[in-house]
Formats: C-alpha cells, sequence, structure tokens
C-alpha cells in the first residue's frame, strides 16, 4: 500500500515537472524551450539514429576506460591509506582539499599535456572519480573494528584468510559506496570533457546543438544522460542498501 | 605543528619543488606546465596590474551570491519540506539521485531561455549547491533530539521560540555541513558555467588564455582559484573544529 502510495507521489510529480515545462515553454516562447511533448516524440526519434548511436559509443568507451582508472587508483590509494595509518593522516586532508577544488579549471592543463584526445578525457574523467573512491574507501578500512582483527587472530586464520574472510566482507558495504559516488562523478568529469573540449561523445553533441540552435536535440540528449545517470545511480544505491542490511 | 602535520608539509612542498624542478630542467615541456615559481611571479603581476579583477570580481562575486542564495533558499525549503511528510517522500527518490546526475547538461538548455547572461550562471551555482543545504536541513531537522520539544512544551515555548533557540542550535551542526558543501558546489557550478559558455568571468578567462597559448595568465589564474577554493575550505574546516571542540567542551 505505501509502496502504490509512493509511487502515486512520484509520479505526480514528475507530472508537476512536465507541466512546469509546459508553462516555461508557454511563457518564454518555443524557440527558447521547445514544448515538452514535441521535445519527446523527437527523443524517440533521435535514439535509434546512428549519428546518436555513434556520440553515446564515444562517450561510453571513454567512460568506461575512465572509470576503470578511477576505481583501479582509488581502491589502491583507498587500501593503502586505509592500512598504512601514518600516510592515511598525512593524506587525507591533502585529498580532501583535492576533491572540494573545481577540477574544471585544471581541464586546459590534461588537454596541454594531452591534446585532443580519449586519455585526455579519460584522465579528466578519472580526476573527479579517484579522490571519492579512496576517500571513502580508506574509511571503510579504518572503520573496521578492531575486534574483528583479534578474532581472526585468535582464530589463527592466515594473513589471507583474515583479509578474503574478515576484512574485505567487513569494508565491502562502505568501498561500494565510494564506488557509487566515483561512478557518478567520473560521469560528469567525462561529460564536462567532451562538453568543452572533443568532436565525440554526447557532451559534444549538446554543445554542437546548442550552437546550431536545436533545443530539442540538446534537451533530448540531456534526458537520455539524466536517464542513463539515474538508473545506474539505482542499481548502484539498490545493491548498497541489500550489502548494508546483510552485514 | 604535529609530526603528521609536518609530515604533510614536506609531501607538498616536495611535490611543488618536484614539479619546479622538472619544469626547470626541462623534463616537462614549457608550453606544457609552466614552474610553479613563475605561475605565482605572474599571478602577481596579473593582480597588480589590474587587467583582470574586473573579471576576477564578478566570477567570485557570482560565487559569493550563489553560494548565499543556496544556502537561504536551501534552508528554507528544507524546513518546509521538513514540515510535509508527505512530499518528502516523494521527493526522496529525487534527492537520492540528484548528484548523479550531471546538472551541467542543463546548462545550455538555459542559455536560450534566459539568454547568455549572468543569470543561467548563477542559476547554475544555485542548483548545484542547493540540494546539498536542503539534504543537510532535513537530516539536522530530523537528528533534534525528541526530548528537546518535550522541553520545548514543558516549559510552554511558543513554536517560533522553540524553533530559534532549540531546533536551530541542535541542528546547527548539520546545517553547517551543507554550508561546507554547498560552498564547494557553488565554486564549481560558477566556474564551471563559465569554462562551457560565458561572456566574461573568470571560467571563461581561463579558457581564452588557453586558447591563445598564453599559458603565464592561464596558470596565474588557476593558481588564484586553487588558492582561493583551498582556503576557503581549510577555513570552514577549521571553523569546524573549533565548533565541535567548544561543543564537546560545553557537554562535558
Amino acid at each position: 500500500m505505501t509502496a502504490t502510495r509512493r509511487a502515486f507521489d512520484t509520479v505526480i510529480i514528475l507530472a508537476i515537472v512536465l507541466a512546469a515545462w509546459q508553462g516555461l515553454h508557454q511563457w518564454v516562447g518555443s524557440t527558447a524551450l521547445p514544448a515538452p511533448m514535441p521535445t519527446l516524440a523527437y527523443l524517440a526519434k533521435l535514439v535509434p539514429t546512428e549519428r546518436f548511436a555513434e556520440s553515446a559509443w564515444a562517450t561510453l568507451v571513454t567512460f568506461f576506460w575512465a572509470l576503470l582508472l578511477s576505481y583501479g587508483l582509488g581502491l589502491l590509494l583507498g587500501v593503502w591509506m586505509g592500512i598504512h595509518r601514518l600516510s592515511g593522516a598525512v593524506g587525507e586532508p591533502i585529498l580532501i582539499s583535492l576533491y572540494t577544488l573545481p577540477k574544471v579549471t585544471l581541464y586546459p592543463v590534461v588537454l596541454l599535456i594531452f591534446g585532443l584526445t580519449l586519455p585526455g578525457r579519460v584522465t579528466f574523467g578519472a580526476m573527479h572519480g579517484v579522490l571519492p573512491v579512496a576517500l571513502l574507501t580508506m574509511n571503510s578500512i579504518r572503520n573496521i573494528p578492531p575486534v574483528y582483527v583479534k578474532a581472526a587472530r585468535t582464530l589463527h586464520l592466515s594473513h589471507r584468510q583474515t583479509i578474503s574472510t574478515v576484512l574485505f566482507p567487513a569494508a565491502f558495504p562502505e568501498i561500494v559506496s565510494g564506488l557509487r559516488i566515483g561512478f557518478t562523478l567520473t560521469l560528469l568529469g567525462v561529460l564536462l570533457a567532451e562538453m568543452f573540449a572533443s568532436k565525440a561523445g554526447l557532451g559534444a553533441l549538446i554543445i554542437n546543438a546548442m550552437q546550431l540552435l536545436q533545443n530539442q536535440e540538446m534537451i533530448a540528449v540531456a534526458i537520455v544522460l539524466f536517464l542513463f545517470a539515474a538508473a545506474a545511480n539505482a542499481v548502484l544505491l539498490w545493491m548498497e542498501h541489500r550489502l548494508h542490511r546483510r552485514v | 605543528m604535529s609530526k603528521v602535520g609536518w609530515l604533510r608539509l614536506v609531501v607538498i612542498v616536495g611535490a611543488v619543488g618536484a614539479l619546479e624542478v622538472a619544469c626547470r630542467a626541462g623534463w616537462i615541456n614549457h608550453r606544457v606546465v609552466i614552474p610553479p615559481s613563475e605561475m605565482a611571479d605572474a599571478l602577481v603581476q596579473l593582480l597588480i596590474s589590474g587587467k583582470f579583477n574586473e573579471q576576477i570580481a564578478r566570477s567570485f562575486g557570482l560565487v559569493i551570491a550563489a553560494i548565499i542564495i543556496a544556502v537561504v533558499a536551501g534552508f528554507i525549503v528544507g524546513v518546509i519540506i521538513h514540515a510535509l511528510p508527505r512530499v518528502r517522500q516523494a521527493l526522496d527518490p529525487f534527492f537520492a539521485t540528484y548528484y548523479a546526475v550531471p546538472i551541467f547538461i542543463f546548462y545550455p538548455v538555459m542559455i536560450p531561455i534566459f539568454g547568455l547572461s549572468v543569470i543561467p550562471i548563477l542559476l547554475m551555482g544555485v542548483l548545484t549547491a542547493i540540494v546539498a543545504m536542503i539534504i543537510s536541513t532535513l537530516n539536522g531537522l530530523d537528528r533534534v533530539p525528541r526530548v528537546l520539544t518535550k522541553v520545548a512544551r514543558v516549559h510552554r515555548m511558543g513554536r517560533i521560540s522553540t524553533a530559534l533557540r532549540l531546533k536551530l542550535p541542535a541542528a546547527a551542526p548539520h546545517l553547517f555541513t551543507g554550508v561546507k558543501l554547498a560552498v564547494s558546489y557553488g565554486f564549481i557550478g560558477v566556474i564551471a558555467s563559465e569554462f562551457i559558455l560565458a561572456p566574461a568571468g573568470l571560467g571563461r578567462v581561463i579558457s581564452d588564455a588557453y586558447s591563445d597559448f598564453d599559458n603565464r595568465s592561464m596558470y596565474a589564474l588557476m593558481l588564484l582559484l586553487v588558492v582561493v577554493a583551498t582556503l576557503a575550505n581549510t577555513l570552514l574546516h577549521l571553523f569546524d573544529q573549533r565548533w565541535a571542540e567548544r561543543r564537546g567542551a560545553g557537554k562535558s
């Protein structure tokens, strides 16, 4: 009952958003903001085209490598800083201040190093994702209750057994939270990179549409990205909740 | 300073020094990265010459305006939503996904609506920051201990004085977390928008300098942004720590 009511409320909010869109459209005129229904129709037409598929594929490839780099480096850094307390204490404030920095400003540096290439966009995406993954992984390891380690020692578990049966399962749920935030920010980084300087990808498609004043296309692509990010986030959140409940 | 603090300083100075050496020795091309000392020198000269002061003031002004609007409006919206549990339940999934969506993809949508002026930039800054403030306000109000509302009833306090004298101080630490987040999101929202497309501002100037291969100006302004953002965050962090200590001391 509550689930259906909640779904009903969510539908109402979606309806309000659509109504607000329609209202704004009436107010500012259709050149500035196209009406919702024709835009959604355009969206349905745009997605199957080859032009869209090409851009989406380019973004996915960039995103894949950036994510791999974020996760790999972030986990490595996080595990190291979690296990080695001193490096953690020294590095944490540095990582936090890097995390709060507007990294867009540093994009030209990446561009100067890599040029307008795939590695440049991958690096920029990873720059966003590495820090939350590292910080949350570090915290997850630090927050393992010492009694777990003692229990492992009492049971005479080997080093490898301790890691695989005690430490890893204890830290895993929080690591997954880090991976979710890393996912989100890496996607943001990749799209910003594409928006600022690229000829390929959905970010570039949006900027292109903006320059050609094709507002329908711009909004349609934005909606696709919105849905992709929201769906991925929902899946990861669901995994996270399940893991937290298990513990 | 503690041992850890010293070590941290050594790490930072070492990293900057290594970059300096690598640039001076020619291991890193001068056209890619200029030595940190040159960045600092360029920044000082830029500030003295006043060439970009207007742009700098414009951007930081926008950042501050966006943060203030986001904090005030976010707090008000948070209080209203907190009072309406059903609305809150319906909005929960949106809050959970909000920061998962790269909101910058909507910046180009705003430009034809509001024109290429400060409004879309300010709006982007507010939009990136406000939801963090709303969520923090909700969290803070959730964690107001029940006993405080009972105390208020015992003392026959009115709704407004309960809110101001009991609930607000109790929720304050969470509100401050919201402010901290709003500050860093405000920076990102404004500067990133200026980067993508803007008539003026620091982001625009940096991206122009990049296009013109004007590395000295580019790195100088980047350094300025990094220093200001780090300074703002460090100050907030220090304030937070002091405050937490005082609260801790007051309790015992």
